[in-house]
């Protein structure tokens, strides 16, 4: 058993970056915790754009012509396609599963950097093609530290270009895929972002828990209690995990603290104790006790005050929060055929909403986009299938891979889940609109339950 | 008193009938479990911190030969007996918490060696196959274990000296990837808990 050393949030040292463009806030907030007496001078990140010239008259008008003409347009557009209609759908985004992927080229990369560049950019929807096949291209090398440019051919001019220092030839690789995204999409990456798992030597029975980067990579063991483990969910806002441990000889619900070590049962009482879900606020958990008699969603507090039971159904499971906290989502049994569904209950009670997954059965494990916009879960047709569908329920689900448990990253468009290998689960990260998807190396016999960092 | 009197028989013979045949429609999980022995469950002790750098990463197989095997000899201070009911055994069709009517015998076996000993208590472990999901099988455990606990209160036995505890498809007893070895793993297994000597 480790001795708690005092830590720092994240005290892996910060790569930084040298260059034109100001360092993403995620970037600057992590220096500000390393380095709590640099004071960093620069103002927020602007856009990149021309420094803005004193406003006269004649460009405000035009500016705020621009501003209003737009979406009028668009909505002229949508009105000419779409008149038969009752209401004009601007489609913004592409079906699931089936959009291209942004093609780009790698130059001047090698090794692990090259490696990482390529994994980071592949599940976040590109594609990697020859130089004068790209959209984009993105050079550099790092024969040193890691440097590198992003131009966009088309419009003939560089998005990025950039020089990284400090920490590991990794992180900086991780930070300049993170850039990469955000020069092209516009939207933040999640090269940076961690998830913890549960991890089982001999592929089933005793495991660990584990905190890794997302691909895998830094992966440490937060618990070495060689008992069955199971369901790690972050404590959003704190350097805490919930999870449950058959440690104390029932399955329990733990809080840990991962700066400390220091660790609490939240959930020990009679029967089942699983399946805790912190509210993104961080303020509540819920979690499927059975307490009463069946297996079924409560609600408590994060210090495990204010119990309250929430449904009364003969077998629910796998509760999930609403990016508004809500509302949970959750796995449910109804009826005499004990049919399984997919339901939402607000956490202050009342009825039950039922999900249509119409053309997909036997739904579980759900898990809710943080901008709110798609539920995605497991559905059993012989095989485990990932599936994701819209939130409002305003469309049928799509099925997208092989593979259960999803968990969703913070750019609400990859996936976590874990995937079966010869009868040995290993994880895999998916990117949602492109369908493309790729393992991470497995850290033992059996690797699942993954839950992203957000 | 005299009409009271024909029904009562016709009455008694209806419940053992439905009791007999494991009816399907009664309610299940009715019965709330009894809380925890009076010593609050006991803090975990501490795990481990998140340390400051990259970890070597564990290859597969490693450490698999250290780890000790859960579960524990004590159930909440009682001693675990898993040899006394393991001819009882009760199994499952797939995906369902059902009691099978040919069960009936075991759990009645079960029921009378509780009678004959009153200072036991029961723990029904209820465990799945490997190919549900994980923690949709923990549930489904769960309820396979509650499912037994009814029937065994429904025979008479009292529900406080029943507990249960599900091990999702941790726990098989067959690690085959086949439909004999799931059928065998969908099950609920009885162990006896004898208080320690001396309670």
């Amino acid at each position: 058993m480790k001795r708690p050393v005092a830590t720092q949030n994240r005290n892996r040292k910060t790569a930084r970056a040298i260059g034109e463009r100001s360092p993403s806030p995620a970037s600057l907030e992590r220096q500000r915790q390393a380095e709590p007496n640099a004071a960093l001078n620069r103002a927020a990140p602007l856009p990149q754009r021309r420094r803005r010239q004193r406003p006269c008259g004649r460009r405000l008008f035009a500016a705020a012509l621009g501003k209003f003409c737009l979406p009028v347009l668009l909505v002229i557009a949508g009105a000419n396609v779409s008149h038969s209609q009752n209401e004009i759908v601007i489609v913004k985004e592409q079906p699931i599963g089936l959009t291209p992927p942004v093609p780009v080229s790698l130059e001047g990369f090698t090794g692990e950097v090259e490696n990482v560049l390529k994994f980071d950019l592949y599940v976040q929807g590109f594609a990697f093609v020859a130089p004068d096949a790209a959209q984009y291209q993105i050079r550099g090398s790092n024969t040193g530290d890691v440097v590198g440019t992003v131009t966009d051919k088309y419009a003939g001019k560089a998005l990025l270009s950039r020089r990284y220092t400090g920490a590991s030839l990794l992180a900086q690789a991780h930070l300049f895929a993170d850039d990469i995204v955000l020069a092209i999409t516009g939207k933040k990456g999640i090269a940076q972002t961690r998830i913890a798992f549960k991890a089982q030597p001999t592929g089933s029975g005793p495991g660990e828990i584990y905190v890794a980067d997302f691909d895998g990579y830094e992966a440490q063991a937060v618990t070495s209690d060689g008992a069955i483990v199971a369901a790690p969910a972050w404590v959003p806002g704190r350097q805490a995990l919930c999870y449950t441990s058959y440690k104390l000889g029932n399955p329990d619900i733990f809080y840990h603290d991962l700066s400390t070590g220091q660790r609490r049962v939240l959930a020990g009482y009679s029967g089942l104790n699983t399946s805790a879900a912190v509210s993104p606020d961080g303020s509540k958990v819920a979690m499927i006790l059975s307490k009463a008699g069946s297996p079924n969603v409560w609600i408590c507090n994060i210090d495990g005050s204010n119990l309250k039971r929430l449904t009364t159904g003969i077998e629910d499971s796998s509760p999930c929060w609403s990016p508004d906290g809500q509302w949970i989502c959750f796995a449910t049994k109804t009826g005499r055929s004990e049919r399984r569904r997919l339901a939402k209950i607000s956490v202050h009670g009342g009825e039950i909403h039922y999900f249509n997954t119409a053309g997909v059965v036997n739904p579980s494990e759900p898990d809710w986009s943080p901008d709110n916009r798609w539920i995605a879960f497991t559905s059993q047709m012989g095989e485990f299938d990932i599936c994701v569908m819209p939130a409002d329920n305003h469309a049928p689900p799509t099925i997208l891979v092989r593979g259960e448990d999803p968990s969703w990253a913070p750019n609400s468009r990859t996936l976590i889940f874990n995937r079966s290998v010869g009868y040995r689960q290993t994880l895999s990260v998916l990117d949602v609109l492109t369908k493309q998807y790729k393992d991470i190396p497995r850290i033992s016999g059996s690797d699942s339950e993954p839950c992203w960092e957000r | 008193m005299k009409i009271i009197k024909p029904i009562y028989p016709l009455a008694l013979a209806l419940a053992a009938t439905l009791v007999a045949t494991g009816c399907k429609h009664k309610p299940v999980g009715l019965t709330p479990l009894p809380n925890g022995p009076t010593p609050v469950v006991s803090t975990p002790g501490p795990g481990n911190p998140l340390g400051p750098g990259s970890q070597a990463m564990g290859s597969s197989g490693a450490g698999s030969t250290e780890i000790p095997t859960a579960p524990l000899d004590y159930f909440e201070g009682m001693i675990k007996d898993r040899t006394a009911l393991a001819p009882y055994t009760i199994h499952f069709a797939f995906d369902s918490a059902v009691i099978r009517s040919s069960d009936q015998a075991n759990l009645q076996a079960v029921a009378q060696q509780l009678a004959a000993h009153p200072d036991c208590k029961l723990l029904i472990e209820g465990n799945c196959d490997e190919r549900g999901t994980e923690e949709y099988n923990r549930a489904l455990g769960e309820r396979r274990a509650l499912a037994a606990r009814e029937a065994l209160a429904n025979l008479g036995v009292d529900p406080s000296r029943i507990r249960t505890i599900s091990y999702g498809k941790d726990n098989p007893v067959d690690p085959g990837h086949n439909e004999a070895a799931w059928a065998k793993n969908r099950r609920d297994d009885f162990v006896l808990l004898h208080p320690k000597p001396g309670t």
